[in-house]
């Protein structure tokens, strides 16, 4: 028997709390992508271990997403978090630079109608803004490559002025052996340029050297 | 898109969005500066009746032409790359056989007007290359250096082209054995597909088959290693323990390269037990 869903306050309907194996988990509803486990119900564990977006939530952090909205994900890789995206959310683009990974990511998307996958590198948002819609909820970010506060400044235009950043910053991505603490602060200042910083913590209970974002688009810069 | 709406840059304004070729060829090449609200604007534009209709377009499209994109970027670059590194090896092999030819002849002009003979190789050629000819016979080979530095240069970009795109083929075998020694052992077994599906005692030996077929006939040694003996972990052991370091090597390469075919994605924990293992061989106290 699965025990009644807990709810949870300010998260959409597409994600809940579930029980898996005796242990409440975040959960959306949709196919099996990376092994998880799924209940009868089609509810499937989101492994906060293998997602930032995933650990994000688990550590209590709010993006206010809220059911339908329009997200432009980059760095998908092979799916894994931007499955359980494109179940609870609205249309879904994802953006990935690798061949490889985007092999599943079209796997991902076959069982997916409002995931789009797209082979793109997303320091070049102009190979397909004539694809991703403007106006958008969130641009969510993981993109492990030097200068990643910079891929969030050249994405802002798909923004809506009242939309979010969700990013992961990956320290080791920018220097390897800088200290951490120091190459977010820097990101962080970088970032500026076009948000305002909302919130931030640290993942590194599921994930090492990474901070997430959430941040929304300055007002006061015209595109 | 100067001077036109910018609503006309959207991918469907290109071609019919239910050619589905035509729409993949356009996501993938066309660009556009700003996003526009696509949905509203294909509605508007009569492309379709619904934003429920545009999505279902945009999912059949962005699908397909991702589709071809990847088959596209992962053939190519895998050729590439094995071009690439044996037009190198050519550029390096005849460089030197150049540099040599030119190096003895300028040795025999040298002396007469005080000019110092050169130095052995590509060194030598180079500063050949940097005389002032005074004699028809000098210039020609002042010509013939300058010929040796122009290959070396190339040798170099070709280089610097395997460095920056064997990662995006093979993330893990790339970091693992560098790009180089990577990009042979792709060349080497034909293909990461195929050498993801070698066994490690095969990966171990790639590049000494023929020392392998004289020991396989009974006419010497099994070899140790094959060309993954410029790797600093082979090379930098000392020679009793080299069996153990190119062992140890030929199977995490060979589960980096596995990982590369299979997932894709970049595994820390993969190099670090490498890392653990030869310090373990290389504190050894006098080999096995």
């Amino acid at each position: 028997m699965t025990p009644a869903p807990t709810a949870t306050a300010d998260l959409p309907p597409g994600i809940q709390r579930r029980r898996f194996d005796g242990r409440e988990r975040f959960a959306t509803r949709g196919e099996r992508v990376y092994g998880e486990p799924r209940d009868e119900e089609g509810w499937r564990a989101w492994d906060a271990g293998r997602s930032k977006l995933g650990a994000m939530l688990e550590l209590g952090m709010d993006p206010g997403f809220d059911g339908d909205d329009g997200v432009l994900y980059l760095g998908a890789a092979s799916g894994t978090t931007v499955s359980h995206v494109a179940d609870f959310a609205g249309p879904t683009y994802a953006v990935e630079f690798a061949p490889r990974p985007t092999r599943d990511l079209l796997t991902v998307a076959d069982a997916r109608p409002t995931l789009f996958p797209l082979l793109k590198d997303a320091r070049a948002p102009e190979t397909y803004a004539h694809v991703v819609e403007a106006g958008l909820d969130y641009v969510v970010q993981d993109v492990a490559t030097r200068g990643q506060a910079t891929v969030a400044l050249r994405n802002r235009r798909f923004l809506a002025p009242d939309g979010r950043l969700v990013a992961a910053i990956k320290a080791r991505s920018e220097d390897v052996l800088a200290d951490p603490d120091d190459v977010f602060a820097d990101a962080l200042d970088d970032l500026r340029a076009g948000y305002e910083i909302l919130d931030t913590r640290r993942l590194d209970r599921f994930h090492d050297d990474h901070l997430a974002v959430v941040a929304q688009p300055r007002p006061d810069d015209v595109l | 898109m100067s001077g036109r709406d910018p609503g006309d840059s959207g991918w469907f304004r290109y071609a019919d969005p239910t050619d589905i070729d035509a729409a993949a060829t356009v996501i993938n090449e066309e660009t556009a500066e700003q996003p526009q609200d696509w949905p509203a604007e294909a509605v508007r534009a009569g492309i379709v009746e619904s934003e429920d209709d545009y999505y279902e377009a945009l999912h059949a499209a962005t699908v397909h032409a991702t589709r071809e994109a990847v088959r596209e970027r992962e053939t190519s670059t895998e050729q590439q790359l094995h071009h690439s590194i044996s037009a190198m090896d050519d550029a390096e092999r005849t460089a030197n056989e150049l540099a040599e030819r030119a190096v003895e002849w300028a040795g025999s002009l040298a002396g007469g007007d005080g000019r110092e003979p050169p130095a052995d190789g590509i060194d030598g050629a180079r500063a050949v290359a940097a005389w002032t000819p005074e004699t028809p016979a000098e210039e020609r080979v002042v010509s013939l250096a300058e010929r040796v530095v122009d290959l070396d240069a190339e040798r170099a970009a070709l280089r610097s082209f395997v460095e920056s795109h064997a990662p995006t083929v093979a993330p893990n075998l790339a970091a693992m054995a560098g790009p180089v020694l990577a990009v042979r052992l792709l060349s080497l077994a034909g293909g990461l597909e195929s050498l993801a599906r070698k066994p490690a005692g095969t990966v171990q030996v790639l590049g000494a088959e023929d020392a392998l077929f004289a020991h396989l006939e009974g006419r010497g040694p099994s070899p140790k290693h094959g060309v993954i003996f410029t790797h600093e972990y082979v090379r930098g052991t000392p020679p009793d323990d080299r069996g153990s370091a190119a062992r140890a090597l030929a199977g995490k390469l060979a589960i980096a390269a596995r990982i590369d075919h299979y997932s894709g994605a970049f595994k820390q924990s993969v190099h670090d037990d490498l890392d653990d293992r030869m310090a373990t061989i290389r504190d050894r106290e006098g080999g096995e």
